[in-house]
């Protein structure tokens, strides 16, 4: 392992205390404004969580550190900063189960990992069946999930009532409430903390994050990639690793391949700060909502994609409506809160809602996408299994079923009946 | 939210269609001869335009027909309404 991963700069309770008497704020995670090397080990495309998290694991498992982060606008701009903050492993198919648990678990000392505090909160994460077949699903997933060695529950209206004293369970409404499954382990991780955190420690272990660098272009010969062009002039390295969301499909048209992906809209919203009144995440794929509330106090709410392609990072209103009216008549007594701010996201939607994490058809060049509307809660472990496809030159165990190829031979992993609105 | 002009019955909102994805190429007339990776590049790959894209939409709220429209996928801005049987332009803006 690499030794320069040991910072003395590191967070303590001391450490706080001390800077408790200083006038500077002991947050180190401001970004040098570094001009780039000539040539680096690894470039990895995309400043998001899912770029940063595969350079630490280049660093940390693999010992690579000559790296590039490159990204066009500010780190954690993307869907890392946009999204709604839900992790969760409860996937109805093994090969997502896996993917996703394994996640979870670097979740889990993530803080410690990085020495930066991500708030990984085990609030639990309910999603809600309205009808007797959705009951059914709900009920085959939790069964799927244990024997996956995923935690999982089944709860009855009552039960769940007694979890969530102000939520309606009355029969007479648009969307009574059947029956949920409880993962106890799901949460929320605080999406900006996961960027600063990457950020910073990928600052001490001497990754170059470059800034307001955009890639215009791939530098490609013979079929083998060698190098990016930038706003800031050609850099090279031996490999190139994309990671970037919404803008995959360009990268693919530089490669000369085509991707499944496609770009939509993704909105989410926020309410006024109140008290402390809903702890877990609850969600339901039928009314395509889900709410937590944050811990300033805001009702977070989110729906589905936005139908058509948009690259505006703005979304319709009918979506938030919708969402809002349903959220409304499962929480009556949130009916009075005003809302905030309303924000959307670019998100890369695969036919399978699946994820491709693979070698691509272009020598040396390897591409992480198809995340859409659910990657945040993978950010560790979609870096740790990238890292280790782009050291190796072949997927890891638990990425290989996510490969390009799924689409040629129809082993899909159809996640999209199975887990809904996939957040 | 957009306001989309069915060829039909005039300015609607986006709510009363149903999206039906970019306008694809024709199905291949010999599916014998092609490889999977070919079958497979018709069915899932996207060209996922950012700029001007060709797009159906169906007015399942309203006269329930098919129709093209030509959008600006970053700007939202619609230039362009197609109907399919005459597949004759009509710009909106003249
Ligand atoms: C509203 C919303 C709510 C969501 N809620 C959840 C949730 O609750 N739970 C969950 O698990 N997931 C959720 N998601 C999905 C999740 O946010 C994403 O799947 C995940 O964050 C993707 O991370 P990323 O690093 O791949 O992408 P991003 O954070 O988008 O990073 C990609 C980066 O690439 C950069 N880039 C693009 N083109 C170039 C270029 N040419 N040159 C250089 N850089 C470039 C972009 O600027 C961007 O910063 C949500 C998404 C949205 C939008
Ligand atoms: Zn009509």
């Amino acid at each position: 392992m690499n030794n320069k991963l040991n910072t003395k700069n590191s967070y303590s309770i001391f450490s706080i205390i001390k800077g408790g008497f200083n006038k500077n704020s002991i947050l180190d995670i401001s970004i040098s404004n570094k001009t780039p090397k000539k040539q680096y080990d690894v470039i990895v495309i995309g400043g998001g969580g899912h770029g940063m998290a595969t350079a630490y694991y280049l660093a940390k498992n693999h010992g690579i550190t000559n790296i590039a982060v490159v990204e066009k606008g500010l780190i954690g701009r993307g869907n890392t900063g946009r999204n709604t903050q839900v992790v969760r492993s409860n996937y109805l198919w093994t090969e997502s189960s896996l993917l996703y648990e394994h996640s979870l678990k670097l979740w889990n000392n993530l803080s410690q990992d990085i020495n930066f505090n991500v708030m990984y909160t085990k609030r639990g994460v309910f999603s809600l069946a309205h009808s007797y077949q959705e009951a059914r699903d709900v009920a085959r997933r939790v069964t799927a999930n244990k024997l996956n060695g995923i935690d999982s529950i089944y709860l009855t209206p009552k039960e769940i009532k007694d979890y969530i004293p102000i939520i309606n369970i009355s029969p007479k409404v648009r969307y009574p409430i059947f029956g949920a499954s409880l993962q106890k382990r799901g949460g929320t991780v605080h999406h900006d903390a996961v960027a600063w955190g990457l950020a910073r420690r990928l600052n001490q272990i001497g990754v170059d994050i470059l800034q307001n660098c955009e890639v215009k272009n791939l530098i490609i010969k013979n079929n083998i990639v060698n190098g990016i062009e930038t706003n800031k002039g050609d850099i090279f390295a031996s490999k190139i690793a994309v990671a970037v969301a919404g803008s995959s499909t360009r990268f693919a048209e530089m490669g000369k391949f085509k991707l499944p992906i496609e770009s939509h809209p993704l909105q989410a919203w926020v309410s006024e700060p109140i008290k402390p009144i809903l702890n877990p995440v609850i969600m339901s794929n039928a009314v395509h909502a889900y709410v937590s509330q944050a811990e300033k106090g805001e009702l977070v709410i989110g729906a589905g994609i936005d139908k058509y392609i948009g690259y505006s990072q703005r979304g319709s209103f009918s979506v938030i409506e919708n969402a809002t009216s349903a959220i409304i008549e499962l929480f009556p007594s949130f009916s009075k809160v005003k809302l905030l701010r309303t924000w959307a996201g670019l998100v890369d939607v695969s036919p399978d809602a699946c994820p491709i994490i693979d070698l691509t058809p272009v020598k040396n060049l390897y591409i992480n996408c198809g995340w859409g509307t659910g990657g945040f809660k993978a950010t560790p472990g979609s870096g740790y299994v990238f890292a280790h496809t782009v050291a190796n030159n072949e997927p890891h165990v638990l990425n290989e079923p996510f490969s390009f190829t799924r689409f040629e031979s129809g082993k899909l992993i159809d996640e999209h009946g199975a887990a809904g609105v996939a957040h | 939210m957009l306001l989309i002009k069915c060829i039909f019955c005039g300015e609607r909102d986006e709510t009363e269609f149903h999206y039906g994805g970019e306008l694809r190429d024709k199905r291949p007339l010999n599916p014998n001869d092609l490889s999977d990776k070919e079958w497979a590049e018709f069915l899932y790959s996207k060209r996922n335009v950012n700029g001007i894209h060709i797009e159906q939409w169906f007015h399942s709220g309203g006269c329930r027909q098919w129709f093209n429209i030509e959008r600006n996928t970053f700007t939202n801005e619609i230039t362009n309404t197609f109907n399919l049987k005459k597949q004759k332009i009509t710009r909106e803006k003249d």
